[in-house]
């Protein structure tokens, strides 16, 4: 059985418990970043491009056996940590699970100054691209 | 004038009291304002003097004959008069606006309505949204022609091809004096004599340079100038556009209202005189008056003294930046005011700016509004730090560490 959204939200909660001031945190973002699994180049297209970010972001969304799977680039290491967050939490999950998801994660971890809509870095803008892909695949 | 008598010399740590954000903290850290360029803080004079009007003074301008009504126009004129003395104008051709880009839109609709087809406007490569987009839709509108006066590679506008943009054909030429991406200080005096030569008027965009330097319209010779209050001390929302006062009078009016008539039937209206002819409706009254009282704090200081010192940062922060290995200046005019646009290595200058941020610096990072001026440098945006007077080296060497860190943390 594969973990529930909110285990994996509880467990990104616990991982950064454990750093004691920013830089640990932005360097653990840092990190991840370089480790999101990447879009293929050919596939950064411009119906794949989040609007209203500041670094450009790239979203792939795939079905594989009922489950989402996204994949996801972006020009700016931070913006790919953390939609690295979101892929780990929302990814292999049912598009009905995705819809209904509640992301408390963002605001524990101290991430929620990101949150805001006119945030440059569009994190909203993920959220919403991530679940709207899930209910096209609702729709289908 | 009393003030001079009193005026004492320019001292940094002491003007810093007199804005109180500066003191505020941002993530547990002391708060190092270097986002001057998008919209500069207010002095406790100006806060207080918007509660003082509300609480005292308010009531609408150039109507009633009670005395609140009287009260607040004579405070509302005065500060008109204020703003005229700053820049060298008469209080006749001081127009209220709510900010740089409407006072652009004003002229690019009001004199814009004074082009034939085949006219042109003149702008030039280094010019912010607001500057580019109001004559792209008046070219749409009335069939003109925008032309675009290239920058070079430092930074600079390409003056050696200034005559084959700047023609008989040329109605008008709006430019930037400083540039609020590159920190280039134009030489606006010559370019505006220059156009006046080809007959074309000129609306000097002083938005970056009216907090930096001096301004003096009568010496400039331009004919329409146009700046925010939010850069220089004073609050959102209100802007100036100067306007010489017998080609303000000719031109038609913007917008149609209250205020702007002098007599109104059904069939027809006349208008009224210059600057009212420009302010329709009830006018932004406490930004007015928070305007000019920003003015009159910039005039209680040693002024001199604070431009020298603001001179003197922006060339210990370059000289500092320059020691940072791999980081790039974008604009590297000789000319230039206290702004800097950087990039550093192959770094994203969101991620550069996100990690500034969390050490309490705040800088701007993006296209700074000048997408065409990014797509020439074939960037995604620079990372700007953009000084005040309220400043201080010590700021800078902050600053340095924290890029230092930040950098250290990306690679």
């Amino acid at each position: 059985m594969s973990k529930s959204i909110n285990e994996l939200q509880d467990e990104v909660i616990e991982e950064f418990a454990l750093f004691d001031d920013w830089m640990e945190k932005y360097e653990y973002i840092i990190d991840l970043g370089k480790d999101l699994p990447l879009i293929e180049e050919a596939k950064k297209t411009e119906d794949r491009l989040i609007h209203g970010c500041q670094s450009r972001v790239w979203v792939e969304a795939e079905v594989l056996d009922d489950r989402m799977c996204f994949t996801a680039d972006s020009e700016a290491i931070i913006t790919k940590g953390i939609i690295s967050l979101l892929i780990r939490v929302l990814s292999n999950q049912t598009p009905e699970n995705i819809v209904k998801s509640e992301l408390y994660f963002i605001g524990e971890i101290g991430l929620q100054e990101h949150l805001s809509p006119t945030r440059a870095n569009g994190l909203v803008g993920m959220i919403n691209r991530l679940k709207s892909e899930a209910l096209k695949q609702l729709a289908k | 004038m009393l003030y001079l008598c009193t005026m004492v010399p320019f001292d940094v740590l002491r003007v810093r009291q007199d804005f109180p954000i500066l003191q505020e903290t941002v993530h547990g850290k002391p708060l190092i304002y270097f986002d001057n360029g998008a919209s500069s803080q207010k002095p406790q004079q100006v806060i207080d003097r918007i509660n003082h009007y509300y609480a005292k003074e308010h009531s609408n301008v150039h109507r009633g004959v009670h005395h609140l009504s009287a009260k607040a126009t004579e405070v509302y004129e005065a500060a008109r008069k204020t703003v005229a003395d700053f820049v060298g104008a008469t209080h006749e051709e001081i127009v209220f606006t709510k900010g740089t880009t409407d006072a652009i839109n004003t002229i690019a609709f009001s004199f814009g309505e004074t082009l034939k087809p085949g006219d042109e406007i003149l702008i030039t490569g280094m010019e912010h949204h607001s500057n580019i987009v109001p004559w792209q839709m008046l070219c749409e509108r009335k069939r003109c022609n925008l032309k675009v006066l290239p920058v070079l590679e430092n930074g600079t506008l390409d003056l050696s091809e200034i005559d084959r943009f700047l023609t008989e054909k040329t109605k008008l030429f709006s430019f930037v004096h400083v540039s609020n991406t590159l920190g280039t200080v134009n030489p606006a005096k010559e370019l505006i004599s220059k156009a006046h030569a080809m007959g074309a008027k000129v609306l000097l965009d002083a938005a970056q340079s009216i907090q930096h330097m001096p301004i003096n319209v009568q010496e400039l010779d331009c004919d329409f100038l146009a700046f925010s209050g939010h850069k220089v001390f004073a609050p959102t929302g209100i802007g100036v556009l100067y306007g010489k006062k017998d080609l303000m009078e000719s031109l038609p009016p913007y917008q149609g209202g209250g205020d702007m008539i002098e007599y109104v039937t059904f069939e027809k209206t006349t208008y009224n005189s210059m600057p009212l002819k420009f302010e329709a409706g009830t006018p932004n009254i406490s930004g007015v008056i928070a305007l000019g009282e920003a003015l009159n704090y910039l005039n209680s200081l040693d002024l001199q003294g604070a431009f020298q010192h603001e001179e003197a940062l922006g060339k210990y922060l370059r000289s500092h930046m320059r020691e940072i290995p791999k980081v790039r200046f974008i604009g590297e005019a000789p000319e230039t005011c206290s702004t800097l646009s950087f990039l550093v290595d192959d770094l994203h200058p969101f991620d550069l700016g996100t990690l500034l941020d969390q050490q309490g610096v705040a800088v701007r990072t993006g296209h700074h509004c000048t997408q065409p001026l990014m797509q020439q440098f074939n960037i995604p945006g620079t990372v700007r730090a953009s000084l005040a007077f309220y400043n201080t080296h010590e700021e800078i060497d902050r600053f340095i560490t924290a890029l230092n860190r930040s950098i250290q943390l990306l690679s």
